[in-house]
């Protein structure tokens, strides 16, 4: 394949450029819809790539690479960056032509990049993105003498615009005779900081010989700026928008989330119909109602709430405003051992811990990175909702104290304040136990100016990220419902049996095998029961508890199952429950999503491990506390 | 050289406008002087380049954010202490 010249097979492009720099608009720009995301092979970096036709009829299979200032590599984002440059992936050939995105507003950094790049021998071709708006700044891009310098074509592109890609394909067709197959590995050895002062200087050397930059900043990030990060404005207008994020997250969502709920039952319910419930067919129908059916539903119904959660992420990151989230919680997130980046992540983990691991992406340091995958599932994510709202309702007094707070809103502000704690309390401890002596990563990140976020990339973006979420829904979350199934309703009750189901299934057996180790904590066999099929996904446990205490469809009725609670459990009881809920580790996708991030099921072990502690420590202060306090 | 002193950009107020000097080597809480003086010059930090602080954060006037030429980087006072500027303000 390789000897075939360029012209007659696809063509392999690669874009290249600093965050921020429209590479990814660029992107959506060429392509459209005909672009997938996949991972590359043995990392989680997400390999965006996609086809489009020249004007001259050629085949080119594009690239979008994770922005980078250099290739120098030091998140595994970046490594990705260099590596598919260098032609060092396996399976993945070097790239016919490498394309670099530079913002024409701010390309100081990029033509560094670029001058990095060309070291390698690869095919290079400057895009200089977003020209409509470098021109309306009044900056004057002498675009001949820019190539005659930098000794790479150059063209102009504008990716928000129709046709203004037209240039830099015609570019690229130009190119192509001219493109030998790349052959194996390019060299190239990681620069200096002489070397990198170098090459920035003949940057700075070439854009002054070329360009005609107004000394201005660009008038509506100034006017934003002086108010979204000033020092206190900037820290009230991050928490209104965080308000507003999580009032749009669980109240906008619930109304789809009662339709998939709703969607998902009469679909179990018409299995129910079709299938009798007893002889050996009976199994099947519980497979499916029980374990698929139900199952799949507990995970998608968090679907609307993932995808509005997204949305806002998008819409933020897009205008440029993430950044400045990050430089505003910096010193916050710092005084816990956490970098201003963790930020975004932890926010998400609101939501739920799986975007929230998959966001921490963006961290370089691998210890951040780590440090913030480990606490984010203490970060109350939706799943822990109907539980508490179940044990709120059944134990709370649904009064008000200190005349207008209410007593029940007072505890679930309470459960969300203890997980937010425990997580920056938990970050400490591991930046002065687990890492005492590692350096300190640096937080450095550029501020972009803002930009109007546009509706195409924040859709395609949307779109990949629930795609990701229904396929792991769609395998891994579907092969433990199956499992935790499985333990709950093997064996079947034999004829005539008058208990319910479970009590002679193997979940019932673990539960009451572990009942001891749970009685300190005032937890009883039931819960115990509750806890196995709970370890599918948090809220599962609602309905285990449903089945357990045999009231039928408890799951469309909290409040009756809410009232068997109150009859059979003390308040410590109660309490403790919830005290467990705060940490409770059983979530069997963040367990694999930590599985798939780090690498290591060491990772995934400690994370159980100290969760698992968390929650029977929190839980056995709780209940003799409260039994002290004559609540037992 | 001049025999003035320089400052630091990590010392500098709000409002700062100067040119970057030099950078010093520092080493951070551990962290290597080399590769804190790459990642400076990866983000723009080189010789003879304009600087001004545009904003600081509100606890212990922490991070700020620079404009160096065409870009605003963030980063922390400590970081920032390894730039030696001088001001150009009259």
């Amino acid at each position: 394949m390789l000897d075939v010249p360029a012209g007659q097979r696809t063509l392999r492009v690669a874009l290249l450029g600093n965050p921020n720099c429209g590479k990814t608009a660029l992107f959506n720009a060429l392509t459209g819809s005909r672009q997938r995301a996949a991972n590359y092979p043995g990392v989680t970096v997400e390999r965006k790539e996609g086809v489009l036709s020249t004007p001259a009829g050629h085949r080119v299979s594009l690239l979008d690479l994770p922005g980078t200032y250099s290739l120098r590599a030091r998140s595994p984002d970046e490594v990705i960056a260099r590596d598919v440059v260098l032609g060092r992936i396996a399976g993945l050939p070097a790239p016919d032509l490498v394309v670099c995105v530079a913002d024409a507003t701010n390309m100081r950094l990029c033509l560094r990049l670029l001058l990095e790049a060309k070291r390698t021998g690869r095919p290079l071709l400057l895009a200089l993105n977003m020209i409509d708006l470098a021109r309306h700044r009044g900056i004057e891009i002498d675009l001949d003498r820019l190539s005659a310098e930098l000794g790479v074509p150059v063209v102009a592109s504008a990716a928000v615009r129709r046709g203004g890609t037209g240039e830099l394909l015609a570019a690229i067709d130009r190119m192509v005779p001219g493109l030998v197959a790349a052959t194996g590995e390019a060299a190239w050895s990681a620069p200096d900081a002489a070397a990198l002062r170098a090459t920035q200087r003949e940057a700075d050397r070439i854009i002054a010989a070329s360009v005609m930059v107004p000394d201005r900043r660009d008038p509506l990030t100034r006017r934003l700026d002086s108010v979204l990060l000033h020092p206190v404005a900037g820290l009230l207008v991050l928490t209104v928008l965080l308000f507003l994020m999580f009032q749009a997250v669980f109240a906008w969502a619930q109304p789809l989330m009662d339709l998939i709920d709703g969607g998902f039952q009469a679909l179990g319910a018409l299995v129910g119909d079709a299938i009798p419930a007893e002889g050996a067919l009976g199994l099947l129908r519980s497979f499916l109602q029980d374990g698929v059916i139900a199952g799949v539903g507990s995970v998608l119904v968090f679907l609307p709430q993932i995808a509005i959660l997204f949305l806002f992420i998008l819409l933020l990151e897009d205008l440029g405003y993430m950044a400045r989230a990050a430089f505003l919680m910096d010193r916050i997130m710092g005084g816990a051992g956490l970098h201003g980046r963790a930020f975004i992540p932890l926010l998400s983990s609101f939501a739920c811990a799986v975007p929230g691991i998959m966001a921490t992406r963006v961290i370089d340091s691998r210890r951040d990175r780590l440090a913030t995958i480990l606490v984010a599932p203490l970060m109350t994510c939706s799943a822990r909702i109907p539980v508490y709202t179940l044990i709120i309702g059944a134990f709370i007094p649904d009064r008000a104290v200190w005349g207008w707070v209410g007593l029940q809103g007072l505890v679930m502000f309470g459960l969300y304040a203890a997980g937010i704690l425990s997580a920056l309390g938990m970050s400490f401890v591991f930046k002065r136990l687990v890492w005492r002596g590692t350096p300190n990563e640096p937080f450095m990140l550029e501020l972009p100016d803002y930009k109007l976020p546009r509706v195409r990339d924040v859709g395609i973006a949307l779109w990949l990220r629930v795609k990701a979420f229904l396929r792991r829904a769609g395998t891994i979350i579907f092969a433990m419902m199956v499992v935790i199934w499985f333990l709950s309703s093997v064996p079947r009750p034999p004829e005539g049996a008058t208990e319910p189901a479970i009590e002679y299934s193997f979940a019932h057996a673990i539960g009451t095998a572990v009942e001891p180790v749970l009685r300190p904590i005032g937890f009883n066999w039931q819960i115990g029961v509750a806890l196995i099929p709970g370890m599918a996904a948090r809220e599962v446990a609602v309905a285990s508890l449903g089945t357990v205490y045999a009231i039928e469809g408890a799951e469309e009725d909290a409040t009756q199952l809410g009232q068997a609670l109150a009859g059979k459990w003390s308040l410590a009881t109660a309490l403790a429950f919830l005290a467990w809920y705060i940490f409770a580790p059983q979530c069997a996708a963040t367990l694999a999503v930590i599985r798939r991030e780090t690498g290591s099921r060491g990772w995934v072990l400690f994370t159980f491990g100290y969760m698992l502690a968390l929650a029977y420590l929190a839980a056995f202060i709780t209940f003799h506390t409260a039994v002290a306090l004559g609540a037992g | 050289m001049t025999t003035v002193h320089p400052g630091t950009l990590g010392n500098a107020a709000r409002g700062f406008r100067g040119r970057i000097l030099g950078l010093q080597p520092l080493t951070i809480g551990g962290f290597p002087a080399e590769e804190l003086e790459r990642r400076l010059l990866e983000l723009g930090f080189v010789e003879g380049e304009p600087v001004e602080i545009l904003h600081q954060g509100l606890f212990g006037r922490d991070p700020i954010a620079v404009r160096v030429r065409t870009a605003t980087i963030a980063l922390r006072r400590q970081e920032a202490a390894a730039i030696l500027v001088e001001s150009t303000d009259a």
